[in-house]
């Protein structure tokens, strides 16, 4: 690896002994080994197994719920529905007191997507657990069900959560999340050419190698140690704080090597219920996702759209920008108002253009919940931002790196949401990406700096 | 619940365990034989984190039921190392930065030895077939090849 | 509530336990155990049985017999077994190899079942303890098979005669698109005289191309010549959309690799 200690030579004293350095990982001796201790390597005695029943429907109405054949299934020691859980409400950004409360633990009375958790079996074996939940009878009556964020935002779509009562986010600002900055029509009325595009992505799932779970030991003074691969300790010890209605201090949350992530774990589904399960059986209880569901009930990165239109002169200067970006939600929250506020905040990209206006919505509907991925909330608008650079690059016949050196911003400018830019260093990233991949550049633009405009 | 007497040699060590008849080996290793290095990334064979070998073969445990292994000779990754001396597979990953959350490196490890054992001097292509069962989301699997490749090289250097 | 396994020295004995609700034939399990273990509660108990004869290959004047239980690895790996060493490699990663058996492959659901369809080209038939029965007979009922397979036998055709193709996304190891294999014999002026092609991912498990067969007779192996079967090669297929191909893709592209394989 070479570290080119070149750029920004004057910000730092050139004494970093570790930084560029080589060193082995911490943890690689007991990976290769096979000695790290992932959640899963515990085995406790008496250690049931939880199972959940999911809805096969898209949308429906539980009519009603029947556990009765189950709870007789041999091995069955348990069998949880909505009314069992103390305070039935998931909001996982709850701690730091953003909302809404819009997600059950269990489904109480309709479900509003494929594979949402309705009854919770605990049994001695996973066997018995699985065939105890092919005897749970879940009477539903089907609803008209919405995919489609176009579709969901038309008046007279199905409403997927009543919470809710309409199929986005309501945010303080709105409908949307906006940021206006100078005048974007006046913008594009001045500009040699607009171009608008629309870009769309599916949702992606993180398919981490090891599925997400927990197990759960009784420690048998009313307090419980909960072992669990969740990537967000504190907003599950949270959250399940206020599910089960106990204090902190009763839970003893340990985490530990997690056999990959990549955001997919952030979500506090697994624990609330493990641990209500060890409560009420006071026996240790193991719920780990298995591949389906890891694949196909754990979030995924929300499908997105962006749509972006851009006035650019032909001297390769952007004047106006305007993004519109929907996130799709799936049926709940989760981290998605949050996500999509963050595309806000990112858009325009790393430029800097004087007329900017930026609407962000997150829609619901029947789809997976997503939330959390490497980045959420600007890896696919990085995608559509970067994408549409291209294209405009080609529009006006100029090289699409030089265009960026063009537009991008640098210490001192304005960004749309009015923070000023400090220590940017897309320019000099350009440069070495130029050198690196033999892409060569005017000189003009391998002589410029971040540090100011014209140096 | 009917219990079955499994016997086998487990990394060189007869074990013996009362299990549920139709248990399968990796729950068998993991949860009565306490090796917990094969690891369970799937239980449908796609992913191969719980890859043994069996009688010298490569085997996902999480499809085998272990009382088809009586009487097998098994290797799991955390018998490789002997005297804590790594053996040079798990040196190779270690020193590639071949494990990120290290989820599938057991697995991996298991792989590339059945391929040593067989093919001591591997080309890319031997490598990347032998790897082919193996999934990994960290690395992006580079590493893991260079350090098969590196492996196969540090052994054949002891060997001459 | 256990998943018990029985084994029996006997293929009468095991298919006599086999009898039981719910029962099923363990072959090498990458199939049924995976099922098990993913919460399928129609299977109750798993029934095998050692004997050596399942686990035997015969070679002799050409004539092939498979002994059920023969892997995958152990195919891919015999000397007289050279021109299937292909189609055998390509199920599954190594580890899948060495313990996918022949007997279930005959029953994988698309898009498995790949060496099934090179059986079904070599028009193979199938060994039950109650008799044989020629491959195609075979699978056309295979749900209402209660017989344990012990073996599948065929004639190894002449050099060259035997082409495999197999289609996927992953490489080296991947599920397929579709899969093909084809018997063909052709006259000392290059006219093919005989063929048997069959296709995998066109239907719910592998299936002949009767129409393309018919098409290739008396033609060459040519781009002209091949042109009539290629073009009543989807004739009757119906293939699946799954998260590998869509049906419309399979369709799409089988003409293509069908043409790329008669003409390589
Ligand atoms: C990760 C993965 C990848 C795979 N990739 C491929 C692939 O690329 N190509 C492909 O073709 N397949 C693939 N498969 C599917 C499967 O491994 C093969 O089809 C294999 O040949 C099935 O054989 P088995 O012995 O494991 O079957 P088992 O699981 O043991 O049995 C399958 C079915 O056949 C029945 N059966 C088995 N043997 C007999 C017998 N002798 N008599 C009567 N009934 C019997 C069983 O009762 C069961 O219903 C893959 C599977 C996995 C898990
Ligand atoms: S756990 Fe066995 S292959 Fe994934
Ligand atoms: S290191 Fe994480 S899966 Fe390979």
């Amino acid at each position: 690896m070479e570290l080119r200690k070149s750029y920004f030579a004057d910000q730092r004293k050139d004494d970093l002994h570790e930084i560029g350095q080589p060193r082995p990982r911490s943890d690689s001796p007991g990976h290769v080994t096979g000695k790290t201790t992932y959640f899963a390597d515990r085995n406790f005695p008496g250690m049931l197994h939880l199972k959940m029943v999911r809805s096969p429907h898209h949308h429906a109405r539980i009519r009603s719920i029947d556990t009765s054949e189950a709870e007789k299934h041999p091995g069955v020691v348990k069998v949880l529905t909505a009314k069992d859980v103390p305070h039935n409400v998931y909001t996982i950004l709850i701690l730091i007191q953003i909302g809404p409360e819009d997600e059950t633990v269990l489904a109480d009375g309709k479900v509003r997507w494929k594979g949402e958790a309705a009854v919770a079996v605990l049994a001695e074996t996973e066997r018995a657990a699985q065939e105890a939940a092919a005897k749970v009878k879940v009477d539903y009556e089907v609803l008209p069900a919405v995919f489609d964020m176009d579709e969901a935002l038309k008046p007279g779509a199905p409403i997927v959560n009543e919470y809710h009562g309409r199929n986005y986010y309501l945010y303080d600002s709105g409908e949307c999340r906006k940021v206006r900055f100078g005048d974007v029509e006046a913008g594009f009325a001045g500009a040699d050419h607009v171009l608008e595009q629309t870009y769309q992505s599916s949702p992606i799932e993180h398919a981490p190698t090891e599925t997400t779970g927990c197990i759960v030991a009784p420690e048998g003074n009313d307090r419980f140690t909960c072992y669990t691969n969740t990537q967000a300790m504190f907003f599950t010890l949270d959250n399940t704080s206020i599910i089960l209605q106990m204090p902190g201090n009763k839970l003893h949350f340990v985490g530990g090597t997690v056999g990959g992530g990549f955001g997919g774990k952030v979500d506090v589904i697994v624990e609330p219920i493990a641990i209500l399960g060890a409560k009420l059986t006071g026996r240790p209880v193991c719920f780990i996702y298995s591949r389906e569901e890891e694949m196909q009930i754990s979030s995924p990165r929300a499908a997105e759209k962006v749509v972006i239109k851009d006035g650019v002169m032909n001297d390769g200067r952007i004047v106006a920008r305007k993004v519109t970006g929907y996130t799709d939600a799936g049926a709940y929250s989760r981290h998605s108002p949050y996500g999509a506020q963050k595309g806000a905040g990112h858009y325009p990209g790393p430029y800097t253009i004087p007329n900017v206006w930026i609407d962000t919505y997150c829609v619901y509907t029947n789809r997976t919940p997503s939330s959390a991925m490497r980045g959420f909330g600007v890896t696919i608008g990085d995608f559509a931002l970067e994408v549409q650079m291209d294209k405009l690059a080609r529009l006006i016949g100029m090289d699409p790196l030089e265009f960026r050196f063009i537009n991008a911003y640098r210490d001192g400018d304005m960004k749309a949401h009015r923070q000023p830019t400090e220590g940017a260093a897309l320019i000099e990233c350009m440069q070495e990406a130029s050198r690196a991949a033999n892409w060569p550049v005017a000189e003009k633009f391998m002589a410029m700096s971040s540090y100011a405009k014209g140096a | 619940m009917a219990k079955v007497p499994v016997q086998f040699t487990l990394n060189g060590a007869e074990k013996a365990e009362f299990i549920d008849s139709g248990t399968t080996l990796l729950h068998a290793l993991r949860d009565k034989i306490g090796d917990t290095s094969p690891k369970g990334g799937c239980h449908q064979g796609t992913c191969g984190a719980c890859s043994v070998i069996i009688d010298g073969e490569l085997r996902l445990s999480c499809l085998t039921l272990a009382e088809a292994c009586n009487g097998a000779t098994i290797t799991t990754t955390s018998g490789l190392s002997e005297g804590g001396v790594l053996h040079p597979l798990q040196r190779a990953f270690l020193d590639a930065f071949a494990t990120q959350c290290g989820f599938c490196t057991p697995g991996m490890i298991m792989a590339a030895k059945v391929l040593l054992d067989h093919t001591p001097n591997p080309s890319r292509e031997d490598v990347v077939e032998a790897l082919s069962g193996n999934i990994c989301r960290c690395t992006g699997y580079e590493p893991i090849i260079q350090a098969v490749l590196t492996a196969a090289r540090s052994n054949s250097q002891n060997a001459a | 509530m256990t998943l018990a396994l029985q084994t029996f020295a006997t293929v009468k004995d095991a298919g006599a336990a086999l009898k039981a609700a719910g029962a099923c034939y363990l072959g090498g399990g990458t199939l049924v155990v995976r099922a098990a273990n993913e919460g399928d509660v129609s299977i109750s108990g798993f029934v095998r049985s050692t004997e050596p004869a399942l686990s035997a290959v015969a070679v002799s004047d050409n004539e092939v017999r498979i002994g059920a239980s023969v892997t995958m690895a152990a195919i891919a790996r015999h000397p007289d077994l050279a021109p299937l060493a292909h189609a055998a490699r390509v199920v599954g990663g190594p580890a899948i190899r060495n313990m996918a058996t022949v007997g279930g492959n005959l029953f994988a659901p698309t898009p498995y079942g790949d060496f099934t369809v090179a059986l079904l080209a070599l028009d193979a038939t199938v060994s039950t303890g109650d008799g044989e029965l020629p491959i195609e007979t075979f699978l056309a009922k295979r749900e209402s098979n209660d017989a344990i397979v012990t073996a599948v036998g065929f004639t190894l055709p002449k050099e060259g005669g035997f082409r495999f193709l197999k289609v996927s996304r992953v490489k080296p190891k991947g599920v397929s698109v579709l899969s093909i294999a084809t018997v063909l014999e052709q006259a000392p002026d290059g006219t093919v005289s005989s063929a048997r092609v069959a296709f995998g991912c066109m239907a719910d498990r592998p299936i002949r191309a009767r129409a393309a067969e018919k098409a290739l007779i008396g033609r060459k192996l040519t781009a002209d010549g091949i042109a009539p079967a290629l073009a009543v090669a989807r004739d009757g297929i119906s293939p699946p959309t799954d998260p590998i191909a869509s049906a419309w893709y399979r369709n799409e592209v089988l003409p293509v690799h069908l043409g790329r394989l008669l003409l390589a």
